[in-house]
């Protein structure tokens, strides 16, 4: 058996994180391919119900990547989603669940290599932290 | 179900190359709710959205996933060659192999099952996607532009001239604004009444043109093509339609206090026009000094009137019009210098501003041109001017440039000279920017043909000392202190926003910078449009601008304006969530969530109305909603958790 790979479902918002995702490909950055990212909006529609959704379902880590505080194109959905993950984190932490599985990182359109390396740092971790233990913990 | 076909692009061996494409298409073909699936080598190529067409009809496809590069790239593509096949084209969806996949991974294998995954992810939210059409609304065509400045009479009569109607809203009872208050201009030397009076004339006489001088904006309301503007008319006590503007009441007026048309260097009467070739030339009182208002008596201008336009009793009255587009051209004011410590807090009367000389150097001034400095009338002799005062000063006050003070300076101490032939202009400067069309050849002309002396570098202190000003400064050329006995001083003072714009940028909901300049959609590609869609952004109001800059920025909002009159309807993007009225029980959480007001809660059947005008799309309110009413149109919460699902699946 391989060295475990970790699943990481990425959250990025349409303006930036996203934009900044294809410039990290425009500019042929590599990265690890555990991110499976989904398009939203905003980062402030991402529900938490969502993020459990992807921990339930076997994620072992969740990004959500918004614009920088101050920039967002809706002006203010990432404060919502810092909000709302700042409480789910304590949320998690009371389930059992290690918070820094969910990270909310800011990832402008012209910050390629920021997305590059959120993406590789998150990777490693997730590998460090080891397998998402939800299953071990309720499924079993 | 729905019929879906997918795509896959080669990109020639931008995905090929890294992506196994035939796998890829195999996995496709087998994966459940995919009834069709091909690859080609490059599917945006004329034959590639060809076959995409032709497929479509023949296999009866219902909805299309595109795997291939980036949705911003070819989304517009895809979903307009979807449309040309008979689909609605919001049942095509991109899946993103290239910019996040292929581009980004070397490792064939893991590439090739991201890439699946990503696809698989998108065909997710395809099965679930409903067909959209965008909403078509009516357009006013009539523009409101905001500030009767030289930015705001060209933007007016650009709109005008294409055959549109302009409101023009002007706070001060002539249009004009700061240009009017100008002696001459960089770098031709034109005088304002020579190059602005004729615009202001023709801009009142214009038939699609109404001027609202002395008239505030209120309240907006609305979007894009359809704004309802509330707006407050001052009371003028005179009547507008008996005056004649003959000034016989000017005349009659004891009154004097000092003129903001000078610079407060000159003096006004209670009852004034702003300067001779004001437009509209009508007279207004004001009411903190006039001797009727202030002590009920006088009435000189009554008795002066013979028309019987004077009318105390008028009281200011409020206006609603329908405009379509909003142009704002605010301009700007300069910083006070009495902020400025270092150079006496504005206490001392001959250290004065950039538009206080431009009144002293006016022939229409309160000097009749002569230069004569403010405290004892006395002509100067030895005139210091300091550049950059407040501008570009992180530590204390503005750190941007205000970009005109390099050129007017070197005007006015030009034009100092020519009134003052015996006279020394000293000029303290950090650097000369004088970017501009025949601007260097200007300041040159100033050092050589007129002998204006530059300093390199900041003056540190400005103090009384006797019957002069004593001026410390540096040359940082040769490195020596420098002290100037001066007779007066003018202060380069920084530009700041116009007083006011503030407040109205938050009646607007228009977002400024940190300074309250309004904030431009883009920098660089849409630097007219403000980001509210609907306002545009002329002259001063958007950054410190000269004539020439502010005026051709005026022009292109107009252009713009005119561009989104020219159709007949407006079209919206049907982003906008819908509300299941059945679940909905009118909590209000959306309504508190949305920046843009964009929800409001009907009031008898108390469950929420979203606006799908104003909405943006964001989906900020199908979080908010705590029972799953609200859903983001082909975002909807089901898609995503299907699409979760999938993305974090083994």
């Amino acid at each position: 058996m391989g060295q475990f790979e970790p699943k990481i479902v990425g959250f990025l918002c349409n303006w930036c994180s996203y934009a900044g995702a294809d410039l990290a490909g425009t500019s042929r950055m590599q990265y690890p391919p555990n991110i499976r990212p989904i398009r939203v909006m905003c980062s402030g529609s991402v529900d938490s119900a969502y993020i459990l959704r992807a921990l339930l379902a076997g994620a072992d880590g969740v990004l959500v990547g918004g614009c920088h505080p101050g920039d967002c194109h809706y002006v203010s959905g990432n404060y919502k989603a810092r909000r709302r993950i700042t409480i789910l984190k304590e949320i998690m932490k009371a389930l059992g669940l290690e918070d820094e599985r969910v990270r909310i990182r800011w990832i402008s359109a012209s910050e390629g290599k920021r997305y590059a390396d959120t993406v590789s740092r998150m990777t490693s971790d997730m590998r460090e932290l080891g397998p998402n233990p939800v299953a071990r913990l309720w499924w079993t | 179900m729905m019929r879906i076909g997918v795509f896959v692009c080669h990109c020639g061996l931008n995905i090929a190359g890294v992506v196994d494409v035939d796998k890829l298409t195999d996995e496709m073909k087998m994966y459940p709710g995919v009834s069709y699936a091909t690859d080609y080598i490059y599917m945006c190529s004329d034959p590639g959205q060809k076959m995409l067409r032709k497929i479509i009809k023949e296999r009866n496809l219902e909805g299309v996933v595109v795997a291939a590069c980036s949705p911003t790239m070819h989304e517009l593509t895809f979903r307009n060659t979807v449309a040309q096949a008979g689909l609605n084209p919001y049942l095509c969806e991109i899946a993103n192999i290239r910019e996040q996949c292929s581009w980004v991974h070397k490792d064939r294998e893991a590439a090739t099952e991201k890439a699946a995954r990503n696809t698989k992810t998108i065909v997710e939210k395809l099965k679930l996607n409903h067909p959209l059409t965008p909403l078509v609304l009516p357009l006013t065509k009539k523009a409101l532009v905001i500030g009767g400045g030289i930015a705001g009479i060209q933007a007016s009569l650009d709109i005008a001239d294409s055959g549109y109607e302009v409101l023009l809203l002007e706070r001060n009872q002539s249009i004009g604004g700061h240009m009017a208050q100008l002696s001459e201009t960089f770098p031709t030397l034109d005088c304002p009444q020579c190059i602005e009076t004729p615009k202001m004339v023709q801009a009142s006489q214009h038939p699609k043109i109404k001027i609202l001088a002395y008239s505030e904006l209120e309240d907006a309301s609305g979007y894009l093509g359809n704004f309802k503007v509330r707006i407050r008319r001052k009371a003028s006590f005179v009547d507008p339609d008996k005056c004649t503007g003959c000034g016989q009441c000017i005349e009659k007026c004891p009154v004097k206090v000092p003129s903001e048309f000078h610079a407060l260097l000159g003096q006004r009467k209670a009852i004034y026009t702003l300067f001779p070739q004001a437009v509209p030339n009508k007279p207004v009182i004001d009411r903190e000094n006039c001797l009727y208002f202030t002590k009920a008596r006088c009435r000189a201008c009554v008795k002066s009137c013979s028309v019987g336009a004077i009318a105390f009793d008028q009281k200011e009255s409020f206006m609603e019009e329908n405009v379509g587009a909003i142009i704002i051209a605010t301009g700007y004011d300069l910083m006070d210098k009495a902020r400025i410590g270092e150079y006496g807090y504005g206490q001392y009367e001959d250290v004065i501003d950039g538009l206080q000389i431009e009144r002293l150097l006016a022939p229409t001034g309160p000097t009749q041109g002569e230069v004569r400095r403010p405290s004892d009338g006395k002509v100067p002799k030895e005139v210091v001017f300091v550049q950059c005062a407040g501008s570009r000063d992180p530590e204390h006050h503005y750190p941007y440039c205000s970009k005109v003070c390099c050129m007017y300076t070197i005007k006015q101490a030009m034009l100092y000279k020519h009134a003052v032939p015996d006279g020394q202009a000293y000029v303290f400067y950090m650097d000369t920017r004088c970017s501009g069309k025949g601007y260097e050849e200007f300041l040159q002309r100033g050092i050589e043909e007129d002998s204006v002396l530059y300093l390199r570098g900041r003056v540190s202190r400005i103090f009384k000392d006797g019957d002069a000003l004593k001026v410390w400064g540096a040359d940082t050329l040769t490195g020596r202190k420098i002290e100037i006995s001066a007779d007066m001083v003018v202060l380069a003072t920084a530009m700041v926003s116009s007083e006011g714009a503030k407040e109205l940028a938050e009646k607007l909901r228009l977002a400024t910078d940190e300074y309250g300049f309004f904030s431009e959609a883009h920098p660089k590609l849409r630097p007219v449009e403000s980001l509210t869609a609907g306002y545009f952004l002329a002259g001063a109001s958007q950054a410190p601008k000269d004539i020439p800059e502010a005026v051709a920025q005026a022009s292109a909002a107009a252009s713009k304006v005119v561009a989104l009159f020219s159709k007949d309807h407006l079209y919206h993007e049907p982003i906008a969530p819908t509300v299941d009225e059945e679940i909905c029980r009118g909590c209000g959480q959306c309504v508190e969530t949305c920046v843009y007001e964009a929800i409001e809660l009907d009031p008898r059947r108390r469950i929420a109305r979203i606006n799908e005008v104003i909405c943006e799309g964001c989906g900020a309110c199908s979080v908010a909603c705590p029972s799953g009413a609200v859903q983001q149109r082909n975002f909807t919460k089901r898609q995503i958790v299907e699409m979760v699902e999938v993305a974090a699946g083994t």
